[in-house]
């Protein structure tokens, strides 16, 4: 439905989108995430229309929004980062006016008012000025303004930002509940906001985009291998670290701090890929094949599943930092 | 122009009327020339509004950037900017509204002042000729300030700034006509024409001349265009 082709932004000198592309399907709940300063925001503006493209571009259903931004904003409610909306019209007037400039017939237009102010729980402050809502308040009229065109595009940048995990907790379920009929593309860095609420994922860094597809998909291509912990006892680290790295499997060990009593060596032992499910490659079987062969207990052995928040890491981290943690 | 011009105009006017700034200055306004036409009529005892009208381009141009300041600079400092012009609107939308909005609260702080030539008529003849002439050309002029205040207001996310080249620029252009000895001879023809002044005052007398509507609409769609440019460059 939304074809983002080659996007590239400069700002002055700084690239801020080198080589952007990705498509997202009808009634599809698309997370975009990446560190600050990936590019998120930007790709957001120009898909809306706020800003234009050094090159590359974004049709929504072949409609060029470069060349027909009216007819491309007319399918879009667009929630920029913080809500930045009127501080001193009342939440009722503000969306009544939305409603007008999106040309909602006179008719409808108290009932549409009506149900997305229920939708978004704001009957209580409906007759107040926006600038006195709380944080919480303000990012649902946010979410109002977005709705109230009922468009079949939601563009929300960090709708979650600053808000407390109740408020959070309402705004994923209005956005789940948008996500039903609409398709949504939203931002984040909460990645488990993602994971639990998006069909897709698209991870940005550094203005180009670095992994593409569900959770499960974006984690497993990102894997460059799986992770083992090894306790022993009975053993000192550079005896096993010695042993360990003669493996093939083994691409890397590294000790972990906390040890727990009983377990003189705890270390963190990283495997090629392979993976868990192929057990003819499992490298845990070499792993305990080789510390058997010693003369050491092994009290721990336990193959840990590599969260999204470390495929996060690794994706985005720049490689001078991670250059740098290994050194430590 | 389509439906939403009209509900951006509405939505300025509104936000004009609940401003503080707004209200201010139209206090100030109406209190200044207030005095101004009342000390003439009771102290000096002359039943005209020449005063009036003569102070009217520097009064106004004092009065619109204060006005106009908040129209662009606000939205751009909040962000709403970016909320406004991401709603199905065209840039034309936006400024016009906006202008007209503007355009529209000047001319209805301007309303109560028709009560001077009511009030000093009935102590003297009035001629009427000046009176209607000198209401023309302030809507040509106060329409050129808010053109110009917009614009300024367009340029700078800083209020402040916005007011004070607006101030300057209409006051430049309320002026220049008095200060044409400062220039070359060979000039002065075309610094007299830029001034607002010049055309204020001849249509002013009750002559209406298409070069000075030709000035004023020409003027004012510049300053428009000027506006159109500086939110392009925003994108």
């Amino acid at each position: 439905m939304i074809d983002i082709r080659n996007l590239t932004k400069d700002y002055g000198a700084t690239r801020a989108l080198d080589g952007v592309s990705f498509t997202v399907g009808r009634g599809e709940v698309l997370g975009l995430l990446g560190p600050n300063g990936a590019g998120k925001t930007t790709t957001m503006r120009i898909l809306t229309g706020y800003v234009g493209p050094s090159s590359g571009s974004v049709a929504i259903e072949n409609v060029d929004v470069g060349e027909q931004p009216l007819q491309a904003k007319r399918r879009i409610g667009y929630l920029p980062e913080f809500a930045p909306l009127y501080a001193d019209m009342l939440v009722n007037d503000y969306l009544e006016y939305v409603a007008q400039v999106r040309e909602v017939p006179q008719a409808e237009r108290r009932t549409r008012i009506a149900r997305v102010v229920d939708q978004c729980g704001l009957r209580d402050v409906a007759h107040r000025p926006f600038r006195e809502l709380s944080r919480g308040y303000k990012q649902r009229v946010g979410l109002a303004h977005a709705l109230i065109g009922d468009p079949d595009i939601l563009v929300l940048d960090e709708p979650t930002a600053g808000l407390d995990p109740n408020q959070i907790v309402e705004i994923r379920n209005i956005i789940r509940e948008a996500g039903k009929t609409k398709t949504v593309i939203f931002s984040t860095h909460i990645l488990s906001e993602a994971e639990n609420t998006c069909d897709r994922i698209v991870i940005i860094n550094r203005g180009r985009v670095v992994a593409n597809g569900t959770a499960e998909e974006v984690k497993a291509a990102a894997i460059s291998g799986l992770e083992i912990r090894i306790g022993l006892a009975g053993a000192t680290a550079s005896e096993v670290e010695g042993v360990l790295s003669s493996l093939d499997a083994v691409t890397g060990v590294s000790p972990v701090a906390e040890v727990p009593a009983g377990t003189d060596v705890l270390l963190d032992v990283r495997c090629a890929a392979g993976g868990a499910t192929d057990s003819a490659a499992d490298p845990s079987r070499d792993i305990y094949l080789a510390v058997k062969s010693q003369d050491w207990i092994l009290t721990q052995l336990q193959t840990t599943r590599q969260s999204l928040e470390d495929t996060f890491r690794e994706l985005t981290a720049h490689p001078q930092q991670s250059a740098n943690e290994e050194d430590t | 122009m389509s439906a939403a011009f009209f509900h951006i105009v509405g939505r300025e006017l509104r936000a004009t009327f609940t401003s503080a700034v707004g209200y201010i200055f139209s206090v100030i306004f109406l209190a200044f020339t207030g005095w101004l036409v009342f000390q003439n009529l009771f102290i000096a005892s002359r039943a005209e509004l020449r005063f009036f009208f003569e102070l009217l381009p520097l009064t106004l141009a004092f009065v619109v950037p204060a006005v106009t300041m908040r129209v662009f600079a606000e939205e751009l400092s909040t962000g709403s900017f970016e909320v406004l012009t991401t709603l199905p609107v065209t840039d034309w939308d936006i400024v016009l509204g906006k202008f007209v909005g503007a355009w529209g609260f000047i001319v209805l702080m301007l309303t109560p002042t028709i009560l001077y030539p009511l009030i000093v008529g009935q102590f003297g003849d009035l001629d009427a000729g000046p009176v209607v002439g000198g209401y023309v050309g302030v809507l040509f002029l106060s329409g050129l300030y808010c053109a110009v205040g917009i614009l300024t207001s367009a340029l700078t996310r800083n209020q402040i700034v916005a007011v004070l080249v607006g101030w300057a620029v209409c006051s430049f252009l309320a002026l220049i006509d008095d200060m044409l000895v400062f220039f070359p001879g060979a000039i002065t023809n075309v610094v007299q024409y830029v001034g607002a002044d010049f055309h204020f005052k001849s249509i002013a007398r009750g002559v209406i001349d298409s070069r000075d509507l030709i000035y004023f609409l020409s003027a004012i769609f510049l300053a428009l265009f000027g506006t159109s440019l500086a939110i392009e460059r925003r994108k």
